[in-house]
């Protein structure tokens, strides 16, 4: 394949990432976006003041650092989901750029540990999956902001895969 | 139980509170009560109009959280150690999202707090939470 064929599938890849993150209201109401390096994606929460949970510190709301590590799992689930339609090609790929995408994992349960408090710039998130059962998938994720190596929270949560109902 | 609540007020001196409306309600001390009117821009699955999960969770930590300051024998200011959610079921488009939590026990450094998010009544509840919170520097108002 050509290299410009090349560059116009990575494009395409990116379009459907962003339509799928933007067809969710409360992604952008806390202003969630994700970049990808292949089939790994990092969230951004990009920083407000709306944000802010405690004034006088300032830090982050510890519940916007927990929805961000949610929705930052859901959205690798989803993403592994769409994967193999974007291999595939064809007609799989073309109904995920009319926007037709599998249904959000419904979550279960999830942990979250807080580590440090978030501080008011922005904060960064990546999901492992543990195990892509069928019916269930097990995920931990770690949200961090200027070093990597420090993160501010950590969570594991159990998330119902979408076709299975409740 | 239902419970018919008072009106409460907003939560203005939280930035992130008072932009996703949050109101407090009376409730008795050591116990946090609060509300989220139904809103679009809430919304996690656009075909059903569930408002996100996240939303639940954020309730969730902010009523626990209010349940331990407001536990008469706390002398300081808590931060959430861990928090467990546990989903029962989706939210009812169109409700509002209601959270009662309690801070059940007091120890010198950790305050231990559970809860429930519902929309019509307890018994039905939609996620509950378990939450350690760290009890932090001494508040100057109960400073002795």
């Amino acid at each position: 394949m050509s290299a410009a064929k090349e560059q116009t599938r990575k494009e395409r890849r990116d379009a459907i990432l962003g339509s799928l993150t933007a067809s969710i209201p409360y992604i952008r109401f806390l202003d969630v976006e994700f970049t990808r390096m292949g089939d790994e994606l990092t969230g951004r929460l990009n920083f407000s003041d709306k944000l802010i949970g405690n004034p006088m510190i300032p830090a982050l709301h510890g519940g916007v650092v927990s929805a961000f590590l949610e929705i930052t799992a859901q959205t690798q689930l989803t993403w592994d989901l769409v994967w193999p339609q974007l291999e595939a090609g064809g007609e799989e790929e073309e109904a995920l750029l009319r926007g037709e995408f599998p249904r959000t994992p419904k979550t279960v349960n999830l942990t979250i540990d807080y580590l440090r408090s978030g501080r008011p710039r922005d904060a960064y998130a990546r999901a492992i999956v543990q195990k892509a059962g069928r019916r269930v998938a097990n995920v931990r994720v770690e949200a961090w902001q200027d070093n990597r190596g420090r993160p501010i929270a950590a969570a594991h949560g159990n998330f119902l895969m979408p076709g299975e109902g409740k | 139980m239902t419970r018919i609540h008072e009106d409460g007020y907003e939560m203005k001196a939280v930035p992130h509170s008072q932009e996703l409306g949050m109101r407090s309600h009376k409730a008795d001390p050591a116990h946090a009560i609060i509300s989220v009117a139904y809103q679009d821009s809430l919304i996690g699955d656009p075909e059903s109009g569930v408002i996100h999960g996240g939303v639940v969770t954020t309730v969730l930590d902010n009523a626990c959280g209010l349940a331990a300051m407001t536990h008469p024998d706390l002398k300081g200011m808590v931060a959430t150690l861990d928090l467990r959610v546990d989903y029962m079921r989706a939210a009812k488009p169109g409700m509002t999202l209601w959270t009662e939590c309690e801070c059940y026990r007091l120890t010198r450094s950790v305050a231990f707090c559970r809860g429930v998010a519902y929309d019509e009544t307890s018994d039905d509840p939609i996620a509950t939470a378990t939450g350690a919170f760290m009890i932090t520097a001494a508040k100057t108002k109960f400073a002795h």
